[in-house]
């Protein structure tokens, strides 16, 4: 399950002088243990598009479905995980883990059982009793991971969840999300201005248009999840196809070379 | 934080030596009774600490203690709601501002007749001090939260208590126990003018009574006293920081 699907979903943000339409006839379907990446240019509405889908923000037009039923606020089922804030600093990297589990009021041991088993995967079982102010930025993005896991979710959707880490460590953490992916077998929705990240995770690649953002273009992309998949010639081909596309759409100011700012 | 105590002890002690010579000298240059110099003052304040000065210092310690967890416990979750909903900043906002800047100890008068001379007037006007000085902080605090702390703990499922009690209040707690530190040092300054006034206990008292007697020597025992209340007051607090607030003393 997690089945996704907007559909002609529109987004007016009302602020007290102007408002701004982020997203305008959004139409997108995501099937169970689907992974999509989401690419478009600044400011396109993806964000947006992912807040919606997580319950937090209401459509102005259209509708968000997950399991066929219309979201009208967060789901058990449904794990979010953001750029940055998205931990918080006052609770040791545990308890960070255990919040989502807390807050459903899971019993103690259950929830320490979870927490614990999803720390251990993302290999932070030796620093529970750390703060995130302790721990590098990968550390702490792999923190917000282990605390999606712990939900147990079949929908778990990301909004440029590696854009403030160095380029190995990104690489890193991609594999990591790669891995758990294809282990668990969840939908996954992510949100990237990366054109290899997108290629890298996503099955589907789905790129918006500037705002208000709707979808330009689907680009199919099989081979990901294969072996090796990053150092294959198709997926150098994927990049160099997307970023054309990209700047088609004019995300890009002017066509780049492929070998240069990847 | 290992030696941390080490370190702070031999600090307070390298300061006692500059102040207590600091004293001396003032004191000898003044030539004045009023202005005993730190080893009359001393001497006295340890010979009438149990049998006369412990008692005034439990019922000060108590007043102001009382008050301030008074003025906190209610100033507290009311100006972290204020800070955290537009609707009700918009009512309370202008109120605080055209209240927060007169001085409470004015009322003091009115309190005494309202409230007698014993402790409830006293522990009254500290409250209300020490409640404005938090209240402005706590509604600060809440309102510089970023909503992407609120969207992601939201996302998880939480409800309004949930993210006041994972998020807001965790978040605000830093800025509440400056407040508190800062409020401290006001709660005594206030304490001795509500004692000095009214009653016949309490520090404040012990102090203005010496003075009427031309006790100098006893007047300044309470003077003491009143620095070590404070001096115990603000280290409470930091004790009380550092454990609540451990996170703000991670170092990467």
């Amino acid at each position: 399950m997690g089945t996704l699907s907007f559909e002609k979903v529109g987004l007016t943000y009302t602020g007290t002088d102007r408002s701004v339409r982020a997203l305008e006839g959004f139409d997108l379907s995501v099937a169970s243990g689907e992974s999509v990446a989401i690419i478009g240019p600044s400011g396109c509405g993806k964000s947006t598009a992912l807040l919606a889908a997580s319950g937090l923000l209401q459509p102005t037009a259209g509708r968000v479905l997950v399991d066929g039923m219309s979201v009208t606020g967060p789901r058990l089922k449904t794990a979010l995980i953001l750029q940055d804030f998205g931990l918080l600093p006052w609770k040791t990297v545990y308890h960070n883990a255990a919040l989502g589990l807390e807050i459903r009021g899971i019993g103690a041991t259950e929830i320490r059982q979870r927490a614990m088993m999803s720390l251990a995967r993302v290999g932070l079982a030796d620093f529970t009793d750390a703060f995130p102010g302790e721990l590098s930025g990968g550390m702490r993005q792999r923190l917000a991971v282990a605390r999606a896991l712990a939900l147990d979710a079949d929908l778990l959707l990301m909004d440029e969840p590696l854009s403030a880490l160095d380029a190995l460590t990104r690489e890193d953490l991609q594999a990591l999300l790669l891995d758990i992916w294809l282990q668990a077998g969840h939908t996954s929705v992510l949100v990237t201005h990366s054109i290899e990240e997108a290629v890298f995770l996503g099955r589907r690649i789905v790129v918006l248009t500037p705002r208000p953002g709707r979808v330009a273009a689907v680009v199919d992309n099989p081979g990901m999840g294969e072996a090796g998949y990053r150092a294959s010639s198709v997926f150098y081909e994927q990049c160099v196809k997307l970023r054309a596309i990209l700047a088609e759409e004019g995300a890009l100011q002017a066509p780049v070379s492929v070998g240069g700012a990847l | 934080m290992k030696g941390g105590w080490g370190h702070k002890l031999t600090g307070y002690a390298g300061a006692s030596v500059v102040l207590l010579i600091g004293w001396q000298l003032l004191s000898l240059a003044v030539d004045s009774a009023a202005l005993p110099g730190p080893v009359p003052a001393i001497s006295e304040f340890a010979r009438v600490f149990f049998p006369e000065l412990l008692p005034h210092l439990g019922v000060s310690l108590w007043r102001v203690v009382a008050s301030m967890v008074l003025g906190t416990v209610l100033a507290v979750p009311l100006g972290l709601a204020i800070g955290r909903s537009h609707r009700l900043d918009a009512v309370a906002a202008p109120m605080i501002f055209l209240t927060y800047p007169v001085p409470k100890v004015v009322f003091l008068p009115v309190l005494l007749v309202l409230l007698g001379l014993g402790n409830a007037s006293k522990i009254a006007l500290i409250t209300l001090i020490v409640f404005f000085q938090i209240l402005v902080t706590a509604r600060d605090a809440a309102r510089s939260i970023p909503s992407a702390s609120v969207l992601s703990v939201r996302s998880l499922g939480a409800g309004r208590m949930d993210v006041a009690r994972h998020v807001i209040f965790p978040a605000a707690l830093p800025d509440i126990f400056t407040a508190l530190r800062i409020g401290s040092g006001t709660a005594v300054a206030v304490l001795f003018l509500t004692e000095s006034i009214a009653g016949n206990q309490g520090l404040g008292y012990y102090i203005v009574d010496a003075w009427g007697r031309i006790d100098y020597a006893g007047m300044f025992a309470g003077i003491l006293g009143m620095a070590l209340l404070g001096v115990v007051l603000y280290e409470a607090l930091e004790m009380l920081e550092s454990r609540m607030c451990r996170w703000t003393h991670v170092v990467r």
